[in-house]
């Protein structure tokens, strides 16, 4: 591919601008493990020394281990059930042509745009009309809207990436629909799939608005995290608490974010 | 072409077939009719948590509170109340002047960086982009949390002009205030910037900029008369994915707006929550949907509008 020279030529400026923007994207996030190591209940500069304490309390602390294991279970639920029916509706949208395609994808991705007070409200209205008690279920129908869009826009790219030919071929020596779609279909949007169930979970575990307005008596962690803030002598423990789950988010965040495009790749430059 | 069968679908469909498999004949042979069978789950979940959770929405907004419970009968006095008491107007209209400035600054801000992506990095284009969007996934909750830390009276910036001894006392403005908010949500959203509009300057066909070297405009007439109009789509996307849902946040102006700070959303759960004006809380919710749709259209035109320029 030839290029231009004045692309090649550096821009010094702009390189610089680059990675303040970088450093400012990330610094915010830090100090909140910075603060979490301080000897001090008061956030505040200057550092009082080093501690491990704050997250020794936290090990010992029930309400913790409680909303953990709440957010796992809605968020291991939500990501299977999304990232399944992601397989199956962008599988739909790329193979098959119907009418009012477009207007029903622009449904499914509504929750995207739309602030999310609206879909909490609008189900917490249904579920009082229905008489359906709040709990971790209606948490967890409230993260499924939420993530579904999220499931299927990763899934999408992988289903436009290969080739139908594949599974005609299959079908053709003999294969039916279903084994078709396990041997031959499945194994190539796996990469997809593993994407998709890491970033519908991680997007579960740290949905605040959603869980704010449907949770009953049994907390999620970010939950848990909201309901501590109040508290200002608690402050150093919700920041140890938070560097924990911020650097679980981003390990499974990158890890996701690998998987789904290193593939994606690939599958370009072997046509 | 639409329902024109595929050729080995065609051959099974032709294969002789029990009477009772009419069904499996017809799904076969309809390729709409197995896409749609395929999506229904999908729809029926988000038809389930979406559409039929609004139409009841729009039936409260019409319902009056009556104690603990709410009097049925269908009134309009909650729009009008709304139309008509200047404070939810003020309201919605300091909503829509935050999350516009915040949009305004996340698409100035981030420009650049998509622009650096696009143009200036050759390899490892891909770790950039992850960098970039990575602390967009991560809870968006604790990243409002963070800006508290770093705005508070005695948070990051106070606290450490203090100690350097700039200041004698805590700057107040920082935190509760609109600023605050309009900061930690520009920075809260820039992955939604910055994606858009690198997708939008990745695809600017590279001739085009060589052309117009070779026919004597310098890099800022370039930038002007190509790249930047080639590039508005993704600045129209952009401004559009941030603007919509910033205007419905609850969380940074809950945190960090104080009653100054305070937007359409804080009002929405105050009226589900202390307040317990449900209805009303129903009515500010389908008022800002009518909002979001009108911005939404007026996008919508504004995209066809450029389009047809550009082509």
């Amino acid at each position: 591919m030839s290029q231009g020279t004045y692309i090649k030529r550096h821009n010094r400026a702009l390189q610089i601008y680059a990675v303040v923007f970088l450093i400012v994207l990330y610094v915010p996030v830090l100090f909140i493990p910075l603060f979490s190591f301080n000897d001090s209940v008061y956030v505040r500069f200057p550092l009082q020394g080093f501690t491990l304490q704050w997250y020794g309390e936290l090990w010992t602390r029930e309400p913790v281990w409680n909303a953990l294991w709440n957010s796992v279970r809605v968020g291991a639920v939500v990501s299977v059930i999304s990232t399944m029916l992601g397989v199956v509706a962008a599988r739909a949208i790329t193979r098959y042509r119907m009418p009012g395609k477009s207007a029903l994808v622009t449904f499914i991705m509504m929750p995207l745009v739309i602030p999310g007070i609206i879909f909490g409200v609008a189900l917490l209205v249904l579920m009082s009309r229905l008489g359906v008690p709040l709990s971790l279920y209606t948490v967890g129908l409230g993260h499924l809207i939420f993530c579904l869009p999220f499931a299927v826009a990763t899934l999408l790219p992988r289903f436009e990436g290969f080739d139908p030919s594949m599974e005609e071929a299959s079908m053709d020596l003999g294969e039916n629909g279903w084994w078709t779609f396990w041997r031959v279909t499945f194994p190539m949007v796996f990469p997809g799939v593993v994407a998709s169930l890491l970033l519908t979970f991680t997007i579960s575990f740290d949905e605040f608005i959603m869980a704010f307005f449907l949770t009953g008596t049994d907390p999620t962690l970010p939950m848990y995290i909201w309901g501590q803030l109040r508290f200002p002598q608690e402050f150093p423990s919700v920041l140890a608490l938070s560097a924990l789950i911020l650097i679980a988010s981003f390990v499974l965040v990158f890890v996701a974010q690998w998987i789904g495009r290193v593939g994606l790749d690939q599958n370009k430059e072997t046509p | 072409m639409v329902d024109t069968p595929h050729p080995n679908r065609s051959a099974e469909a032709g294969a002789p077939m029990p009477r009772t498999s009419r069904l499996t004949a017809l799904l076969h042979r309809s390729e709409a009719l197995r896409g749609y069978l395929l999506m229904a789950p999908t729809l029926l979940i988000m038809t389930l948590g979406i559409a039929i959770p609004f139409l009841i929405l729009v039936a409260m907004s019409t319902w009056t509170r009556d104690g603990f419970g709410f009097d049925t009968t269908p009134t309009i006095n909650n729009y009008l109340r709304v139309w008509t008491e200047p404070v939810f107007g003020a309201l919605m209209t300091r909503s829509f002047w935050i999350s516009g400035v915040a949009t305004v600054a996340t698409v100035i801000l981030c420009y650049p960086m998509a622009y650096y992506v696009a143009f200036h990095v050759h390899r490892r284009k891909m770790l950039w982009i992850i960098l970039m969007t990575l602390p967009f996934w991560t809870s968006y909750l604790l990243r409002v949390f963070a800006w508290k830390v770093i705005l508070g009276y005695e948070g990051v910036i106070n606290s450490g002009l203090m100690s350097l001894g700039f200041i004698e006392q805590p700057l107040e403005f920082l935190l509760y205030s609109q600023e605050a908010v309009i900061i930690t949500l520009a920075h809260a959203w820039a992955a939604f910037a910055i994606l858009p509009i690198y997708v939008s300057l990745e695809k600017i066909d590279r001739s085009l900029l060589e052309a117009a070297t070779d026919l004597g405009d310098g890099p800022v007439r370039r930038f002007l008369r190509v790249t930047l109009p080639l590039s508005m789509p993704g600045v129209i996307a952009a401004s559009f994915l941030i603007f919509i849902p910033t205007t419905g946040d609850y969380i940074t102006p809950a945190l960090l707006g104080g009653p100054d700070g305070a937007m359409i959303g804080n009002f929405i759960q105050l009226q589900f929550g202390p307040v317990n004006n449900w209805p009303m809380g129903a009515t500010l919710a389908i008022v800002l949907m009518f909002w979001i749709t009108a911005v939404a259209l007026a996008f919508l035109f504004l995209t066809r509008a450029l389009r047809e320029r550009l082509t």
